[in-house]
């Protein structure tokens, strides 16, 4: 196994197993008001300080994952569960009006940065974890649909698919049973870069208040309350900004390594 | 040439008919009337109605769609809900902010990605590149507006070389006006440089693998003179349109920058329009960075084409 990918299933799991305890178990309720011990720098009792209503840094810090995490992993589901499908039947219809419509489909979801899209769908049905999972899963089903149709485009052309359809098969089940565990591995790792994509897009939209609302704890939010308050208490902007680094470097480094492992041409010339 | 020229401003006219009755669409659906916003909830029916004469809005939807676009095509974007100033107006003032800000960024970027790109492939495997790649890995998982806040905390708050926030504006000056637009294009800078360095790096790699180098370095050039005369030159074709692209992204991607820095560009406007729900505003200002995003990438892709004649047959 490479260092990257050792490093990042390391950061990754850390940030994982953070929200997983978090729904059992945080040091302080992460929601608790305790004005007297109000931005506490870190310390034993607090690890990572208190805020200005004297929340627990840590406490929230684990549940945020929890959101961050949420969100940026259903909208990767959206993206795949539509853009998969999409992109595997405009390559078994290449050249088609079907592939065309998809593709040119695609191009125009990729003209709209996805920021904007979230901005569209927050000036119409409000802000929201819920809006903002749609508008950062919509972008992501160009993307699936295009890295699917790519792969699938050459896996078309090998003498097993032939074989398949030489037998009677038909493109749709070609597809479920020859062409999609060909391209497993590809959209995991591109899964894993979009999931890091979310996490960052998750947090830029609460920061602009589009994303989840108070009381949910989100990271993004933790940076915009202390933007304000950043001079005097510094650890409000640094710790969640630490967060989001660590869980994006984290899952980056976890894509690139599962890249190297997967491709068996890398193993090999490793080997 | 000409042919693949007009096709894909076809696809380009298409694109964008397209994207104007999505956008209009997903704002018609919007819940809520601008005039009883306006208005507020105690308004008489009569007033209403007469607001919504006004505002064009008891025309038929088709007729408020050929209205908007028509009305786009010839520069007059409607007139913003709140503030009763043509949209048209609104836009290009805000421009003035939002437009610097993303050369300015695109600029630093590439002054940082280069050389970086350039060093790290040249030490391939070597400590240096490994810093390198390792810098840009972080540049990429660092969000902007937390390094934006970081600047801030360090260059304005605790140095004093900056203002925290605000625009001095262009007619106090051009460096008073560059000034201000420095710390939220460095912010803006940094993970598009990440992105640059590392495209830089692979495409060069490409191209020092490729069997003119060998010839090059047989000819007699050392490495040096290979990398720059040859390599270099090659490799900036990708790159290039990476940075054409990162462009629409820059001027998109500065609305969360904006919000940090206060600034008064698209993005502010944006928001602002969004609570105010003056839809009209973000409704043009949607369909101006989407026109710049597919404009920019029809000017790449021409681009690319004059340079690459292969590209031409595909597609």
């Amino acid at each position: 196994m490479s260092r990257n990918l050792i490093l990042g299933t390391a950061l990754s799991s850390l940030v994982l197993l953070a929200a997983l305890i978090s729904f059992v178990w945080t040091p302080y309720d992460h929601a608790a008001l305790n004005i007297p011990d109000k931005l506490q720098a870190p310390d034993t009792r607090h690890w990572f300080g208190t805020d200005h209503f004297g929340r627990d840094m840590f406490s929230m810090i684990m549940v945020g994952a929890r959101t961050s995490i949420a969100v940026a992993l259903v909208a990767v589901g959206i993206g795949m569960a539509l853009g998969v499908p999409l992109g595997l039947t405009a390559a078994a219809h290449k050249g088609s009006w079907l592939d065309e419509v998809i593709m040119r489909g695609n191009d125009l979801v990729f003209a709209f940065p996805s920021l904007v899209i979230a901005i569209l769908i927050t000036a119409v049905f409000g802000a929201g974890a819920l809006n903002a999972i749609i508008a950062i899963g919509i972008f992501n089903i160009p993307v699936f649909a295009r890295i699917t149709r790519g792969a699938a485009l050459t896996l078309w052309e090998r003498e097993f698919i032939l074989a398949a359809r030489v037998s009677g098969k038909g493109a749709a089940r070609i597809s479920a049973e020859h062409i999609l565990p060909n391209v497993a591995n590809l959209l995991i790792v591109q899964g894993t870069i979009q999931f890091s994509l979310g996490i960052l897009a998750e947090a830029g939209l609460s920061y602009v208040g589009l994303g989840a609302q108070p009381p949910t704890p989100s990271w993004g939010r933790m940076l915009a309350d202390a933007q304000t308050m950043v001079s005097f208490a510094p650890h409000l902007a640094l710790i969640p900004g630490l967060a989001i680094i660590v869980t994006v470097l984290g899952l980056n480094l976890l894509g690139d390594g599962l890249r190297d492992w997967l491709d068996p041409r890398i193993r090999v010339a490793r080997a | 040439m000409l042919r693949y020229a007009l096709k894909r401003l076809l696809s380009l006219i298409l694109s964008l008919a397209v994207a104007s009755v999505v956008i209009f669409t997903v704002i018609e659906v919007a819940p809520g009337d601008p005039a009883s916003f306006m208005l507020g909830v105690n308004a008489q029916e009569d007033t209403l109605a007469a607001l919504r004469a006004e505002l064009g809005l008891d025309a038929s939807k088709v007729q408020r769609y050929f209205n908007w676009v028509g009305g786009m095509l010839a520069g007059d974007f409607g007139t913003s809900y709140t503030y009763r100033t043509p949209v048209s107006q609104m836009i290009a003032d805000r421009l003035w902010v939002s437009l610097p800000l993303a050369l300015f960024a695109l600029t630093l970027s590439t002054l940082i990605a280069f050389p970086a790109g350039i060093y790290a492939a040249a030490r391939r495997g070597k400590p240096g590149d490994l810093t390198v790649m390792g810098a840009t890995q972080l540049g990429i998982a660092v969000p902007n507006f937390w390094f934006a806040m970081m600047l801030v905390l360090i260059f304005a708050i605790n140095l004093r070389w900056f203002n925290a926030g605000g625009f001095a504006g262009w007619d106090k000056g051009f460096w008073t006006g560059l000034h201000s637009l420095t710390l939220p294009a460095i912010a803006l800078a940094l993970p598009q440089a990440a992105i640059l360095a590392r495209v830089m790096r692979s495409s060069l790699l490409d191209i020092l693998g490729e069997d003119f180098m060998r010839t090059a370095r047989a000819k007699g050039l050392s490495r040096r003179q290979a990398l720059w005369r040859h390599g270099v030159r090659n490799a900036l074709i990708p790159v290039l349109t990476i940075i054409g692209l990162q462009f629409s992204f820059l001027l998109a991607g500065s609305i969360i920058i904006e919000q940090v820095f206060y600034l008064p560009g698209l993005g502010r406007l944006v928001f602002q329009a969004i609570s105010a729900r003056d839809l009209i505003v973000v409704e043009s200002v949607v369909m101006l960075l989407v026109f710049a995003v597919i404009t920019v990438n029809f000017l790449v892709d021409l681009a690319y084409a004059a340079v690459d004649p292969r590209l031409r047959s595909r597609t």
